[in-house]
């Protein structure tokens, strides 16, 4: 690997300042955030830059922290340097009550669709997506699944009605 | 202009001028799974396309929200269940990185050899359906009968043919029996003639040629910016493998050649699925000797050494004290596992597929993201098929190669 994650950290403190933040390599991977306004300007920079060229977005994702105040949602994505061999992880957060943050469908085309999903799960609202509408639920849903606020039904409840899920006998 | 004088004029508003909107799908022959192509035609000519995915969408990225680690291999069974055993086998190498499980060199060649066989179970569904789609019905059904030696020897080893949910953290729920290699030998004696008449019927094949032949084509740059990865990315020229790029279970001790393509048509995808079958060949008789060469106590290890994460021995378990509070550990999913963030990737048998693993240190992932290759090539469709002819779009569709049950997650 000829693209060292020191080099991509100075890179971008270079270029941004102390704009970019938390830097971190979990289990190797580079990984830091920036401002949601930020977004596109600082993928546009690792998409241009010579030495950088992160041209890939392997993943786009939204994950939902409903205890961080003003940044509830994180917008995560993954590019890669195919030909250095280089993966990183960029943050946005962004809070639910405006969740704006810029697409980046005018560079990834493949954005599109993982942008659609994040929407249609976590409600980030993507500015300039050209098609921005659920795409895995059915479109009359008015709320967002994959948020904390809905969990998963507890499995050690004991008023469910086991005669409506065919298992006859009503266990209460 | 010149061209206008071999058509027809028609006046404005005639009805020949108008086109026509056609649903290929949700269920059609043609689409090979639950998916909606809302078509416009012009004549027989495809002016647009939008494609209507979600139909067998069971969320699985909330479930896993409440699942232990050991449940949610049976949730990515059904992304691709075509080949159930690298997903599994993803998941399992994702939660050993975020674990730092260091498997023993016994299992990571078994997994190869494991993984490989789905691949080769995988590219000949997709290369035996891509010559259905195309008139040849016969390679399809002559084909099964060799995909069925596969799913012998899965059944083998873990019980289950589909859904396999083979392999545990840390290694394999039991050591392979003999009649697992036995029916291993069976299938590479067997399957290169029948893979060898398959592309006889085929690769040469006039009819089969030229519906092939320049339909559905994408250039490499198209290709990358959409995300494709797998065998449809390698057809434009892109040598991209994962199995190569950042090696994982050990691919590293293995020779094997990336085919590409150059057009990234479906007569490129064709091809590209049809050596990498060969390699995956090469690759499992590799593996299987490198097997074989281990002696004594390594000859038997099955698994790593993870007391917290890899059920303990049924027998065990009914003797001893240690062995019983682990199990039930374990199966109540009472590990907690440790805080962290880890994205983890295998070569599926259709792209690169990527576990997104955030851990709060709970005993559940706080957050699990499926990176389906699937579902990121398939918005390209559109672009793929415009101004193709529609029987050009059922063929597309197939040798890109989509599996409902990953596309939906």
């Amino acid at each position: 690997m000829a693209l060292s994650n020191e080099e991509i950290k100075n890179k971008l403190i270079e270029k941004f300042g102390d704009i970019v933040t938390n830097f971190d390599e979990p289990y190797g991977m580079l990984s830091f955030e920036a401002p949601k306004d930020m977004n596109l300007k600082v993928l546009q920079f690792l998409y241009d830059d010579a030495a950088l060229q992160f041209q890939f977005l392997t993943d786009l994702c939204a994950v939902h922290y409903p205890d961080d105040k003003g940044r509830e949602l994180a917008v995560v994505y993954h590019l890669h340097n195919l030909v250095e061999n280089t993966r990183i992880r960029f943050k946005v957060f962004t809070s639910t009550e405006k969740p704006d943050v810029f697409t980046a469908t005018k560079l990834f085309s493949s954005a599109n669709w993982m942008e659609r999903e994040s929407f249609d799960f976590f409600g980030v609202n993507f500015v300039g997506h050209p098609n921005l509408k659920r795409i895995l639920n059915v479109d009359e849903m008015n709320y967002f699944p994959m948020r904390k606020e809905f969990p998963m039904e507890d499995q050690t409840r004991v008023d469910k009605d086991d005669e409506m899920f065919g298992r006859g006998g009503s266990i209460i | 202009m010149q061209e206008q004088q071999h058509h027809i004029i028609l006046p404005e508003g005639s009805i020949e001028k108008q086109t026509n909107t056609l649903n290929l799908g949700p269920t059609h022959p043609a689409t090979h799974g639950v998916m909606q192509n809302i078509l416009e035609l012009d004549g027989e000519r495809i002016v647009s396309a939008e494609q209507t995915i979600g139909y067998i969408h069971r969320a699985f990225e909330k479930i896993a929200e409440r699942r232990p680690l050991y449940q949610i291999t049976t949730l990515t069974d059904r992304l691709n269940y075509c080949s159930s055993p690298i997903n599994n086998m993803g998941w399992h190498l994702t939660c050993e990185k975020l674990l730092k499980v260091k498997t023993p060199k016994r299992v990571d060649y078994l997994r190869v050899i494991i993984m490989e066989l789905a691949r080769i179970s995988d590219h000949l569904i997709c290369n035996s359906i891509v010559a259905v789609d195309a008139g040849a019905f016969t390679g399809f059904v002559y084909v099964m009968q060799y995909r069925e030696l596969i799913y012998e020897i899965y059944e083998e080893i873990c019980g289950s043919r589909l859904t396999t949910n083979i392999g545990r953290i840390g290694g394999f729920e039991r050591n392979f029996t003999a009649t697992a290699f036995t029916k291993l030998e069976k299938f590479l004696r067997e399957y290169p003639k029948v893979l060898k008449e398959f592309e006889g019927l085929c690769l040469r094949n006039r009819i089969f040629m030229d519906r092939l032949l320049h339909t559905g084509g994408i250039s490499a740059e198209r290709a990358m910016n959409y995300g494709f990865t797998g065998p449809n990315l390698r057809a434009t020229g892109v040598d991209y493998d994962v199995r190569v790029h950042s090696p994982y279970s050990s691919y590293e001790d293995f020779d094997f050649i990336v085919p590409v393509g150059q057009t990234g048509d479906n007569y490129d995808r064709f091809l590209v699925r049809g050596e990498e079958m060969w390699q995956s060949l090469s690759i499992i008789e590799q593996a299987y000797r490198k097997v074989q060469e281990f002696k004594g106590a390594e000859a038997e290890v099955f698994h790593a050494d993870i007391p917290e994460y890899y059920l303990p021995e049924k027998e065990d378990v009914y003797t001893k004290m240690e062995a019983l509070i682990w199990h039930f550990k374990i199966i109540m999913g009472e590990t907690e596992i440790p805080k962290g963030e880890v994205y983890n990737s295998v070569e599926g048998a259709n792209g690169e597929l990527g576990f997104y693993l955030v851990s709060d240190g709970g005993r559940t992932p706080y957050r699990l993201h499926f990176r389906r290759p699937c579902f990121i090539y398939y918005q390209a469709y559109s672009e793929l098929t415009k101004g193709a002819m529609l029987s050009d779009a059922v063929i597309t569709m197939s040798s890109l190669n989509l599996i409902a049950g990953e596309l939906d997650a």
